[in-house]
């Protein structure tokens, strides 16, 4: 097997008495989409954000592409191509859709620090934008303020950000959140088509999507990896079934 | 996926020229015309004052109109780069090829201290510590012994321009002011629309975001502060010149508080709101001294009022009665 782009190893965070991550070591191999489930408060956002950088670990190490990434800040890892979408969606409000994934692409175009071209009329940015927007579904949404959205729509925006991010892992929490059947279903397709071509790590509660997407499955609780395989082996498990208890998903 | 353009898809328009110009056009050409209407001294040189106001408000919408970063101290930024003018002609360094340069350099070169200790904080701590540093400022010109401490330090002449007095004629300065004021204008409006100014935009409206996208806010809103600072000294620059005088009235936390005023009331985050604002707030609080000694207990609810009934601003209202 290649080498893991992400390597998790010891990685423990408490706030308080709280131990909301407790020693959870996995890898996301090279191409893999990896989905972490698990209850709720189980710790699965606090986790992506520990990779992101945005919640500093007391203890262990994230590597990432090859390189020991822990003591960096967050911009530091999302320019090495740790990009990541937000349960609660992260978009610039005031910006139009396509400003908003065109500043996406702009981080990854040369520095930031040039002060008299018009960045709006940049066309390679901008055709990179659109480019995107296409791709998950939003080119017709191009000229709206990004607040104008619907929140299915906002989850795509994310997505065509992290498009345009160069990413080479794709860290999506609960990309389908408070969507509907159909919103999903177009999602799951975005996913599908996007599958193969980067390493994802996908948390999510919808069951039938983990199930349908995923390469391998970690499952999360209290803070624990209490299983880690194949979606079969996980379905199988035990423990799983005892920590989902009653929830029909598993049946 | 719900589509698959054959072509690649189109960019969406942009909306015409005018609709972003007709204001600044309209502004910039009653000024130019304010010498030849009304020639006097005395209108001359307070329309000439509140433009340089305007310089100063226009640098403070860069960090609190797209930068959502609310200073308390830019007056220190005015009177520093007053201070640099007088205090280089009082060592006979009296040519403003080398005074303004200075000027801005001292005002960066503060704004860059400064702003890369007060941007490690955030929300009413900023804004308490940028008060801080211009209270600093205020208090360091009043104990300026050998430069008239609080009374103040006195030009015998304006600036030269390599050589000559050509800004001792009023409406030659007038014109200088106004030149720089488009300039800045200019300038300004470049910055906020490229890379630069995107990535400061986008820091206002989601930190959180930026970062993970890559950007770290610090760097850019610290490249726009030293900006404003420089801009702010400049207008400080011309300030000394104006009166041919100097005084730590110029940086009080008072007349900071006036530019965020001026900022605001004209509207923030659209460059030529500011210079409206600062014009207007200029002109009023003149017309209102003329009328009684207690103009503040009238302008005061003016302020109010239009904070209230104008929310964005005059630019705001003006758009709406000139639109549809
Ligand atoms: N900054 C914080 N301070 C204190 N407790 C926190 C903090 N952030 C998260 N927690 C707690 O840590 C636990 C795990 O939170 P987290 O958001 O990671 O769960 P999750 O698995 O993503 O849940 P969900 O499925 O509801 O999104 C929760 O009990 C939460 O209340
Ligand atoms: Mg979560």
């Amino acid at each position: 097997m290649t080498a893991p782009i992400l390597s998790l190893n010891n990685l423990h965070k408490a706030y308080g008495a709280l131990k909301v991550t407790d020693g959870v070591s996995l890898d996301v191999g090279a191409g893999e989409l990896h989905a972490i489930i698990g209850p709720n408060g189980a710790g699965k956002t606090t986790l992506i954000s520990e990779i992101t950088g945005e919640v500093a670990l007391d203890a262990g190490t994230v590597t990432f592409d090859g390189a020991d990434v822990t003591a960096l800040p967050v911009h530091a890892r999302a320019l090495k191509g740790l990009t990541r979408s937000f349960q609660i969606t992260q978009v610039l409000p005031g910006f139009t859709v396509l400003e908003n994934v065109a500043t996406a692409a702009q981080a990854h175009d040369g520095s930031s620090f040039r002060f008299f071209r018009s960045a709006g009329a940049d066309r390679r940015l901008n055709d990179t934008a659109m480019a995107a927007l296409a791709e998950v579904g939003l080119a017709a949404r191009a000229a709206l303020p990004a607040a104008s959205l619907s929140h299915g729509e906002k989850r795509q925006l994310e997505i065509a950000m992290a498009l345009v991010s160069q990413p080479k892992l794709l860290l999506l929490d609960e990309p389908m959140a408070g969507m509907g059947r159909e919103e999903t279903e177009r999602m799951v397709a975005v996913l599908m088509a996007l599958k193969g071509r980067y390493p994802m790590v996908l948390v999510e509660h919808d069951m039938h999507a983990v199930f349908r997407l995923a390469d391998r499955i970690s499952v999360l609780v209290y803070g624990q990896v209490i299983a880690s395989g194949s979606p079969e082996a996980v379905r199988a498990d035990p423990a799983v079934r005892e920590a989902y208890l009653g929830e029909e998903e598993f049946g | 996926m719900a589509e698959t353009p054959a072509s690649p898809p189109s960019l969406p328009p942009t909306p015409p020229l005018w609709r972003r110009l007709w204001l600044p056009v309209l502004v910039f050409a009653l000024l130019a015309l304010v010498p030849f209407v009304w020639g006097e001294r005395f209108i001359l040189g307070l329309v000439t004052r509140a433009m340089i106001m305007a310089i100063a408000a226009l640098s403070l919408d860069l960090i609190l109109g797209y930068g959502a970063l609310v200073s308390f101290g830019h007056a220190a930024f005015l009177g520093l780069g007053a201070y640099a003018v007088a205090i280089l002609f009082s060592h006979d360094i009296v040519d403003a090829a080398i005074a303004f340069p200075v000027a801005i350099l001292v005002g960066a070169g503060f704004a860059f201290v400064t702003g890369a200790i007060s941007l490690k904080t955030r929300g009413v701590y900023f804004i308490m510590i940028t008060l801080a540093f211009g209270q600093m400022a205020f208090f360091t010109a009043t104990s300026l012994s050998a430069y008239g401490g609080d009374d103040g330090l006195r030009m015998f002449h304006r600036s030269e321009v390599f050589g000559t007095r050509i800004l001792a004629n009023d409406t030659t300065f007038y014109f200088v002011v106004l030149g720089t004021l488009a300039g800045c204008f200019v300038l300004l409006k470049m910055i906020v629309g490229s890379r630069f100014g995107r990535v400061l935009r986008g820091a206002k409206e989601n930190e959180r975001r930026m970062r993970a996208l890559g950007f770290d806010p610090f760097r850019y809103r610290l490249a726009a502060y030293v900006i404003a600072g420089a801009i702010c000294a400049l207008a400080g620059a011309l300030f000394a010149n104006l009166g041919m005088f100097v005084a730590p009235a110029y940086m009080t936390w008072q007349r900071s508080g006036e530019f965020i005023a001026m900022v605001v009331l004209g509207g923030m985050g659209t460059l030529i709101g500011p210079i409206i604002g600062a014009i207007g707030v200029t002109l009023v609080e003149e017309w209102l001294a003329a009328l009684t000694q207690h103009w503040k207990v009238i302008f005061g609810p003016m302020v109010v009022l239009v904070a209230i009934f104008a929310r964005g601003g005059i630019v705001k209202l003006l758009e709406r009665v000139a639109g549809k």
